[in-house]
C-alpha cells in the first residue's frame, strides 16, 4: 500500500487484514447474510500496524496448532565443457507456514548452524539471539512466510546427481547434435522435474529434435530446444538427438550452452538440519504427527 | 440540453446535502462543470444515468455496488468525471465502505472539479475528530491528497492538529501529508518545517520513518533539526519499518558526512595490520562500554587512556558516529534489498575503511535477487570495487557469468571481475574469459576482450600473456572479436611500444584483412605512431590504404591522412608521392572533417618542402610522445554519486539528488546532540543492554516502542495489554538483573557493590540519629526526591539505578510518616529502627556526608542515649561494629581522625583513580557560550577537611572573550559552607579554566545553590548536587582485612533482621 508514492505497508499480513482475501467461509457468510462482497474490507485498523509485532495480527485461532517448515535449497552450478565444476553456490531458504494460535514465541535451532554463511531474516527474527547463540528466536507471522534465506559459500564439491554429455557438430548449413542424460550419485533419492533447455545460436533456423524418452520441442521464436524429461529413469537410456538447419555459410563459433534444471525432494545439499523447535508463550499443545 | 441533465443533480444536491452553501457557489459549480464537460456527444448522453440513479438510491447496497463499478472504471482509465456531484454527496454516507470508495474517487477527481470538491471538505473536517483513529487517519490522508490549492490552510490546520494526536498512526499520516501539502503550496514551507520539527521529537517507531521522509522532501538542508533527535533515530532504527529504515539511513548518511570527522583521514601512512588490530580492539571496547553502561564508563575511560598512546594518531571516532554504525549493522541482515543497500552505502561513505568488509557478504547475497535488483547492486559493487578491489576478491566466483544472465548483467559482472582481478586469481579469470569470448552474445564478447585489456593493463605480470592471447584472437572467425582485439591491443602496445616491436609488425600485417573501421583505424594509427619501430611496414600499409581510400569509412580516412603525414616526416623519400595523393583525395572528400583536417589544411604549410615557421615543429606536433591510455572501469567516474541513489544508477544528476558533502576538516561541536531530556535515552539504553542479556530480555526489543508510544488503542486493547504487560515486567526484571549484572561484571564493580551493601548497613546506625530530627529528615527526603529527579534527567546513566531505588523510598516515606504520628514515648525506639531498614535512602545521606562529617564513632554513643530499654543492648555492639565498618571500609573511608577503639586501622591514600565523569553545571546554550562542568575530586578541600573538593571547569565555547566570570551569592542550607568565590578575569574563546571549589555539604544531600555571573550583568543560577558515590575518599585495605570486613557485614545483615522485628512485634502488640 502506498501513500503519495511512499510505501506504507508491505507486510502481507497487514495487507490481508486491510482487505480480507476472499475465502470460502466468508463467501458463504456473505451469501447467507446477503451482504455485498465488498464488505470484506475491514473497518478497523489492522492491529499489526500499531502493535509491536507489526507482522502478526492478534486473535489468531486454530483448532490444530501446527507450523510447517520447508527447507529449500537452490544450487547454482557452472560446469565447463570438460565437465569440471567451476562455480557451485548453494542458496537456501526456510519457508514456513505458521498455523499457531495466539502469540507463540518460537525457538528454532539447527544441528549445524555454522554452515550458514550469510543469512537474511524475516524481521521477526531476533538478530542478537542469532549472533550470540545461533538459534532463531521469533514470533512468527500468521500463514506462509519466508523465515530466513541463507547462502553457503565455499562449497567446493557439490556432487551432482546427474550427468549431461552433449555432442554438437556443425558444418556448412546444417548440424547434428546428441545430448545424453543419465544419473550419477543420486544418494538413493529420486531426481524429478529434469528439464533441459538449449538456446541455439542466432544463425539457426530450424531444429528437429527427437529423443528416446520424453518429448523435446523447439521454439523457433526464442530459438530454444526444451526437453522435459520429468523423473530421471535409472534404467532407461535417455538421449536426445536431432538435426539443425542454419542460414547458409554461417557456423556458430561455439557450442551452445545447456541449462539443466532438476529437483530432488527430501534432500538438503548443504546438509543443514533443523534440530528442534520450541514453543514458548502459549499454553496449547502443538499438534505433532 | 446536454448540460441540463447534468446540472439537475447538482442543483438538488446543494440544498439538501450542504444547505449552508450559497447559491453563488452552486452556480459556479454549474459553470465549471459545463466547461469541463463540453456538450456531450450523443453517444455519451445519459452515459452514466444508471450509475447515477444507483448512487441516488436509498439503499447502501446499491450505492456500494455503483461505487465499485465507478472505481473499477477509474482503474481502467475511463473518465468518470461527470459523476462527480453524484459521487461526492455520498461522502457523508454512514457506511464506511461507501465512504472509502468515495475517498478514492475524490483523490482522483478533486483537482478537476475543485469547487465541487470543496463541498466534501467539511466531512473530512468532521472525520478528523472521529474517535476511531483509522477514520481520523484516512480523513487526513484524503484531505491532503486533494490537490486543491484553496484548502491549503485547512490542510495546514488539520496537519497541525493531527501532529499532536494520541494515535501514532494518525501522526504517521500527518507526516505523510506534509510533503503533499508542500508540493501544493511551497509558500507554507516555514510552517511545515515547524511541524516537522515537532514530529521529529516523536518517540514511536511508526512515525520516525515517515517524518524523516517528510524532512527529506521539505527541508533536507535543515540538518540542525536532526541534532537533538540523532541518537533517538539511531536507537529506533532497528525497530522502524523497512521503508522508514531506508529513509533514515540515507538521511543519517548525509548527516554523518557533515557532522563527523573523516574516519579514514590518517590511514594512508599507517602500518596497516597494526592499525586494523587496534581499531578492532577499540571497537570491541567501545561496544563493551556501551553495554555495561554506567559502571563500565569508568573502566572504559581508563582503558582508553591506556590505549591512546598505543594509537599513533589522534583520531577517535565520535561515540555518536559509532552509534550510528553499530545500530545500522544488524540491518544488513534485512530481507529488504533496499535496506541492505542503504546500510552498504552508509558504510561506504561514513565508516572507517577496515570496517567496510562486513557489507560485502550481504551485498553478494543480493545478487541472488531479481534481475533488476542485481543490476543496481552490481553497478554499485562495480563502483565500490573500482575503489576497494581487494574487498571482493574472495567472492570472485559469485560474479562469474551464468548463461541465463541478460547482457546488461553480464557487462556489469565483467566490469567487476576486471576490477577485482588480482595476481592470485588472474589465471582462473583469464581461463573464464576465454570461454566468454566464444559467447554468441557479441556485445558481451567484445566487452570481455576489453576486460582482458584492463586486466593486462593493471597486472603487469600477465600483460605479456594477455597480449599474446589477444594476438591469437586476431585470427578469430568473428569480425567483431578481431576488431575489438585490435583496439585493445593498440591500447596495450602503447604501454610498452619498444618491447613489442614484432607485435606491432604483426598487427600491421592485419591491415588488409580487417574490415571493421575502428580496428582498421587503430592499425593505421599504430603504424603511424610507431613508424620508426617498423620502418619497412609503414609505406606499404599506406600504399594499401591509399589504394582503397575512397571506399573507406570516415574514421579510416582520417587515420590514413594522419598516417600519411607522419610517414612523410619520418620517411619522405618513399612516401612523398603517396602522401600527396592521399591528401589530394582528402581535399575533395565529401566529409568536411576530412577536408578540414588540420593535417590536410596544414599540409600546404609544412609538407611542401619549403621551410616555414611551422614545418620546423611539424615533427613535434605530429609525433609527440603520447601518454598511454589508462584502461579503467566505466564505473569509476560514478564514485562521486551517493551509492544506491538514482543518480548513481543513471550516472547523471536526478532531480532532488543531494550530493554528499565531504567530511568537515574540523567536526562541529558534538555536544549539540546532547539531549536535555534524557528520559527516553535511559530507556533505550536499558533496552540495548537487554539485547545483550539472555533470552527473555530480548523480548523487550520487539516491544520497545511500547514505552514510547502512547497508544490508547480502543481497537486493539487485547494485543496491547498483552504485549504491554509483558514488556513491563520484562523491563522491570531487567532493571534488577542489570543492576547486579552490571556490578558483578568487573572486579572494580564488585568493590562498588560491596560499598553499596555497606552503605545499607551503615544506614541502620545512622537513622537512629537522624530520626531524632525526624521532621527535618522528612523535609530532606522530599527535597532529595526533588534533587534526584533533577539529576536523573541530567545524567543518563544514573537513571536505571535511581529508578530502582525509587520504590523503597516511597515506602520509607510512608512508614516514616505513619510512625511519626504515634506520639507515645514507647514508640520512639521503634521509630528509630523501623524506617532505618526500610529507608534505603537514608544511607545515601550518611555515606554521602561521611567524608566531612563528625567522627563516626560518636554514633553509638548518641544512639545509646537515644534508644532506651532492651534494644540498646542488642543494638549497641552492632552499631559499634558498623560505625567501625563505616569508617574503615575501603570505599567509604572518611573520618578525619581514626580512633584507637576501631577494630581495624585505616590508611587514607591519595586517589588512585578518580572517574573523569563530569556533570553539567551550566549548559553552553543557556550560558550563552559559557559551559561550566564540575567533577568530584574525591578528596577534601585544602582549606577545610570538611569540605569536598570539586573541580569546576569553565569553558568558553562561544567566539568572543568572556570576562569577569564570578561565582557568588550562594544560597546554602544552614550548616553548609562554600569556599571563597571564583573570579576569572577573562576567558578567551575556546579556552577553559579549572578552579577547585570546596563545599561543605554538612552531611546532607542538599544542593549547593549559587550564581555564576559574567561581566555584562548576566547571571545564571546554578547548583551542585552532592552525589552519594562521589563524596568519598579512597583508602587502602589489605585483602584479608577486606574479606574480614565483608564477613562482618554479612554477619550484620543476618543479625540485624531479628533485632528489628523484635521491637516491631512489640509495638504491634
Amino acid at each position: 500500500m502506498l501513500d503519495n508514492g511512499y510505501p506504507l505497508a508491505t507486510e502481507s499480513n497487514v495487507l490481508k487484514e486491510l482487505i480480507k482475501p476472499p475465502s470460502l467461509v466468508r463467501s458463504v457468510v456473505h451469501t447467507i447474510t446477503g451482504e455485498s462482497k465488498l464488505a470484506n474490507v475491514s473497518s478497523t485498523l489492522p492491529t499489526g500496524q500499531l502493535s509491536n509485532v507489526p507482522w502478526r495480527r492478534t486473535g489468531v485461532k486454530y483448532a490444530n496448532n501446527e507450523i510447517f517448515l520447508d527447507l529449500i535449497e537452490e544450487l547454482d552450478v557452472i560446469i565447463d565443457k570438460s565437465g569440471t565444476t567451476i562455480v557451485a553456490e548453494v542458496q537456501g531458504k526456510i519457508q514456513a507456514n505458521s498455523r499457531l494460535s495466539g502469540m507463540p514465541d518460537l525457538t528454532l535451532s539447527f544441528m549445524n548452524p555454522r554452515l550458514l554463511d550469510d543469512v537474511s531474516f524475516h524481521p521477526c527474527v531476533r538478530y542478537k539471539r542469532w549472533e550470540s547463540e545461533r538459534v532463531l528466536s521469533f514470533i512468527p507471522p500468521d500463514g506462509p512466510f519466508r523465515l530466513l534465506s541463507y547462502q553457503i559459500s565455499s562449497q567446493s564439491n557439490v556432487a551432482l546427481p546427474l550427468y549431461v554429455t552433449p555432442q554438437f557438430s556443425f558444418s556448412g548449413g546444417s548440424g547434428k547434435f546428441e545430448v545424453k542424460v543419465g544419473p550419477k550419485q543420486t544418494m538413493g533419492k529420486v531426481v524429478e522435474d529434469v528439464k533441459l533447455v538449449v538456446p541455439m545460436p542466432s544463425c539457426v533456423t530450424n531444429v528437429n529434435p527427437t529423443s528416446t524418452y520424453g518429448m523435446p520441442s523447439y521454439d523457433p521464436v526464442s530459438r530454444t530446444v526444451t526437453w522435459n524429461i520429468g523423473k530421471l529413469q535409472t534404467q532407461k537410456y535417455m538421449s536426445m538427438n536431432g538435426s539443425v538447419t542454419m542460414t547458409s555459410g554461417e557456423a556458430p563459433e561455439s557450442n551452445p550452452t545447456i541449462m539443466v534444471e532438476f529437483k530432488i525432494s527430501q534432500l538438503a545439499v548443504s546438509g543443514l538440519k533443523v534440530s528442534r523447535l520450541d514453543i514458548y508463550g502459549e499454553k496449547f499443545k502443538p499438534f505433532k504427527e | 440540453m446536454s448540460t441540463g441533465g447534468y446540472q439537475g443533480p447538482t442543483a438538488d444536491f446543494t440544498p439538501t446535502g450542504f444547505g449552508s452553501d450559497s447559491p453563488e457557489t452552486s452556480s459556479r459549480n454549474g459553470a465549471s462543470a459545463s466547461v469541463i464537460n463540453p456538450p456531450l456527444f450523443a453517444a455519451d448522453y445519459k452515459r452514466h444515468e444508471d450509475l447515477k440513479s444507483m448512487l441516488d438510491s436509498s439503499k447502501d447496497g446499491q450505492k456500494r455496488e455503483a461505487m465499485k463499478l465507478i472505481i473499477g472504471m477509474v482503474a481502467k482509465g475511463k473518465d468518470c468525471a461527470d459523476l462527480f456531484p453524484a459521487v461526492v454527496k455520498n461522502v457523508v454516507s454512514k457506511d464506511s465502505e461507501i465512504k472509502k470508495l468515495v475517498y478514492v474517487y475524490l483523490v482522483r477527481y478533486a483537482e478537476e472539479q475543485q469547487d465541487l470538491a470543496l463541498l466534501s471538505i467539511s466531512t473530512f473536517q468532521k472525520g478528523l475528530k472521529d474517535p476511531n483513529q483509522l477514520i481520523r487517519a484516512s480523513a487526513l490522508r484524503v484531505l491532503s491528497s486533494i490537490r486543491v490549492p484553496i484548502i491549503a490552510p485547512i490542510m495546514m490546520l488539520a496537519i497541525k492538529e493531527s501532529v499532536t494526536d494520541m494515535s501514532p498512526f494518525v501522526r504517521k499520516t500527518a507526516a505523510h501529508a506534509i510533503p503533499k501539502l508542500f508540493s501544493l503550496d511551497p509558500e507554507l514551507k516555514d510552517e511545515l518545517v515547524e511541524v516537522i520539527e515537532k514530529l521529529l521529537k516523536d518517540q514511536t517507531t511508526l512515525v520516525a520513518g515517515s517524518v524523516v521522509m517528510a524532512f527529506e522532501t521539505v527541508c533536507p538542508d535543515r540538518i540542525d533539526m536532526i541534532h537533538k533527535n540523532y541518537r533517538k533515530l539511531c536507537n529506533l532504527l532497528v525497530d522502524v519499518d523497512e521503508w522508514g529504515q531506508v529513509m533514515i539511513i540515507n538521511m543519517l548518511t548525509r548527516y554523518a558526512r557533515t557532522q563527523f570527522a573523516n574516519p579514514n583521514q590518517e590511514e594512508v601512512a599507517e602500518d596497516a595490520p597494526f592499525y586494523v588490530e587496534s581499531e578492532e580492539e577499540e571497537e570491541e571496547e567501545e561496544s563493551e562500554e556501551e553495554e555495561s553502561g554506567e559502571s563500565g564508563d569508568e573502566e572504559g575511560e581508563k582503558k582508553k587512556k591506556k590505549k591512546k598512546p598505543k594509537k599513533k594518531k589522534g583520531y577517535t571516532m565520535d561515540p555518536d558516529h559509532r552509534l550510528l554504525l553499530k545500530n545500522a549493522k544488524p540491518l544488513l541482515q534485512s530481507r529488504n534489498a533496499a535496506v541492505v543497500m542503504g546500510v552498504a552505502q552508509l558504510y561506504h561513505h561514513v565508516a572507517p575503511r577496515n570496517e567496510f568488509g562486513i557489507i560485502v557478504k550481504p551485498l553478494i547475497r543480493l545478487l541472488k535477487g531479481h534481475v533488476e535488483t542485481q543490476a543496481i547492486v552490481l553497478s554499485n559493487i562495480a563502483t565500490i570495487s573500482a575503489d576497494r578491489c581487494a574487498m571482493f576478491e574472495p567472492y570472485l566466483k559469485s560474479f562469474y557469468i551464468h548463461s541465463s544472465d541478460p547482457t546488461n548483467i553480464r557487462l556489469l559482472k565483467l566490469d567487476i571481475i576486471a576490477n577485482v582481478a588480482g595476481e592470485s586469481s588472474i589465471h582462473t579469470i583469464l581461463r573464464e574469459f576465454r570461454t566468454y569470448i566464444s559467447s554468441p552474445d557479441k556485445q558481451f564478447a567484445a566487452a570481455t576482450i576489453e576486460a582482458i585489456g584492463r586486466v593486462a593493463c593493471s597486472i603487469s605480470e600477465v600483460t605479456e600473456t594477455c597480449l599474446h592471447g589477444l594476438m591469437s584472437l586476431l585470427s578469430h572467425k568473428s569480425e567483431n572479436v578481431v576488431a575489438q582485439s585490435v583496439v585493445v591491443i593498440k591500447k596495450l602496445l602503447q604501454l610498452h611500444p619498444k618491447q613489442n616491436k614484432d607485435l606491432i609488425d604483426q598487427v600491421a600485417r592485419l591491415a588488409d584483412s580487417v574490415t571493421v573501421p575502428m580496428a582498421k583505424a587503430s592499425i593505421l594509427w599504430l603504424v603511424g605512431e610507431y613508424c620508426s619501430l617498423v620502418p619497412k611496414m609503414g609505406p606499404d600499409v599506406l600504399r594499401k590504404a591509399a589504394k582503397n581510400f575512397v571506399n573507406e569509412s570516415d574514421i579510416v580516412k582520417l587515420q590514413t591522412v594522419n598516417l600519411a603525414a607522419k610517414l612523410v616526416l619520418s620517411n619522405p623519400k618513399q612516401t612523398r608521392l603517396l602522401c600527396d595523393y592521399v591528401l589530394s583525395l582528402a581535399k575533395y572528400d565529401q566529409n568536411y572533417d576530412i577536408r578540414d583536417n588540420p593535417v590536410s589544411s596544414l599540409n600546404g604549410l609544412f609538407l611542401q618542402g619549403e621551410e616555414t615557421a611551422l614545418s620546423k615543429y611539424a615533427k613535434k606536433i605530429l609525433l609527440a610522445p603520447k601518454p598511454a591510455p589508462v584502461l579503467e572501469s566505466a564505473f569509476k567516474d560514478r564514485i562521486h554519486w551517493q551509492l544506491g541513489s538514482l543518480s548513481h544508477a543513471v550516472n547523471s544528476e536526478a532531480t532532488g539528488y543531494m550530493a554528499l558533502s565531504d567530511f568537515p576538516a574540523e567536526p562541529p561541536d558534538p555536544s549539540v546532540r546532547n539531549v536535555e531530556d534524557d528520559s527516553w535515552w535511559g530507556k533505550t539504553k536499558e533496552k540495548k543492554k537487554n539485547l545483550h542479556g539472555d533470552s527473555d530480555s530480548e523480548a523487550s526489543n520487539f516491544y520497545s516502542s511500547i514505552s514510547g508510544s502512547d497508544v490508547s488503542g480502543s481497537d486493539n486493547e487485547g494485543s496491547e495489554e498483552g504485549s504491554g504487560s509483558e514488556s513491563e515486567s520484562g523491563e522491570e526484571s531487567e532493571e534488577e538483573e542489570e543492576e547486579e549484572g552490571e556490578t558483578s561484571s568487573d572486579e572494580e564493580d564488585a568493590l562498588e557493590k560491596l560499598k553499596k551493601r555497606f552503605g545499607k548497613k551503615i544506614e541502620v546506625s545512622d537513622s537512629e540519629e537522624s530520626e531524632e530530627e525526624s521532621e527535618e529528615e522528612e523535609e530532606e527526603e522530599s527535597s532529595e526526591e526533588e534533587s534526584e529527579t533533577e539529576t536523573s534527567s541530567d545524567e543518563e546513566e544514573e537513571t536505571p539505578r535511581r529508578s530502582a531505588i525509587a520504590k523503597p523510598k516511597v515506602a520509607a516515606g510512608k512508614t516514616a510518616k505513619s510512625s511519626a504520628l504515634k506520639p507515645t514515648a514507647a514508640a520512639s525506639p521503634r521509630r528509630s529502627e523501623e524506617p532505618s531498614l526500610l529507608d534505603f535512602d537514608g544511607w545515601d545521606s550518611v555515606t554521602a556526608s561521611t567524608p566531612n562529617s563528625a567522627p563516626l564513632n560518636s554514633y553509638p554513643i548518641s544512639t545509646a542515649t537515644a534508644v532506651p530499654g532492651a534494644s540498646t543492648n542488642l543494638l549497641q555492639p552492632l552499631t559499634n561494629q558498623m560505625a567501625a565498618l563505616a569508617t574503615s571500609s575501603p570505599s567509604s573511608s572518611a573520618s578525619s581522625a581514626p580512633p584507637s577503639t576501631k577494630p581495624f586501622t585505616q590508611e587514607i591514600i591519595s586517589a588512585v583513580h578518580t572517574p573523569k565523569k563530569t556533570y553539567d553545571l551550566l549548559n553552553r546554550i543557556t550560558g550563552n557560550g559559557l559551559a561550566v562542568t564540575y567533577h568530584f575530586c574525591r578528596r577534601s578541600h585544602i582549606t577545610s577537611s570538611k569540605m569536598v573538593a570539586i573541580d569546576v571547569t569553565f569553558q568558553n565555547c562561544g567566539d568572543s572573550t568572556l570576562s569577569g566570570i564570578r561565582t557568588g551569592s550562594p544560597q546554602l542550607q544552614s550548616g553548609m559552607r562554600m569556599s571563597s568565590d571564583v573570579n576569572i578575569k577573562a576567558l578567551t574563546a575556546g579556552t577553559s579554566q579549572t578552579v577547585t571549589v570546596g563545599i561543605d555539604f554538612n552531611d546532607t544531600l542538599q544542593p549547593a545553590k549559587f550564581e555564576i555571573s559574567v561581566a555584562p550583568g548576566k547571571r545564571y543560577p546554578v547548583q551542585i548536587d552532592p552525589l552519594v558515590g562521589e563524596l568519598l575518599r579512597p583508602m587502602s585495605v589489605s585483602e584479608d582485612k577486606f574479606m574480614a570486613l565483608k564477613g562482618i557485614i554479612l554477619q550484620l545483615y543476618t543479625a540485624v533482621q531479628p533485632s528489628v522485628h523484635g521491637p516491631l512485634v512489640q509495638a504491634l502488640l
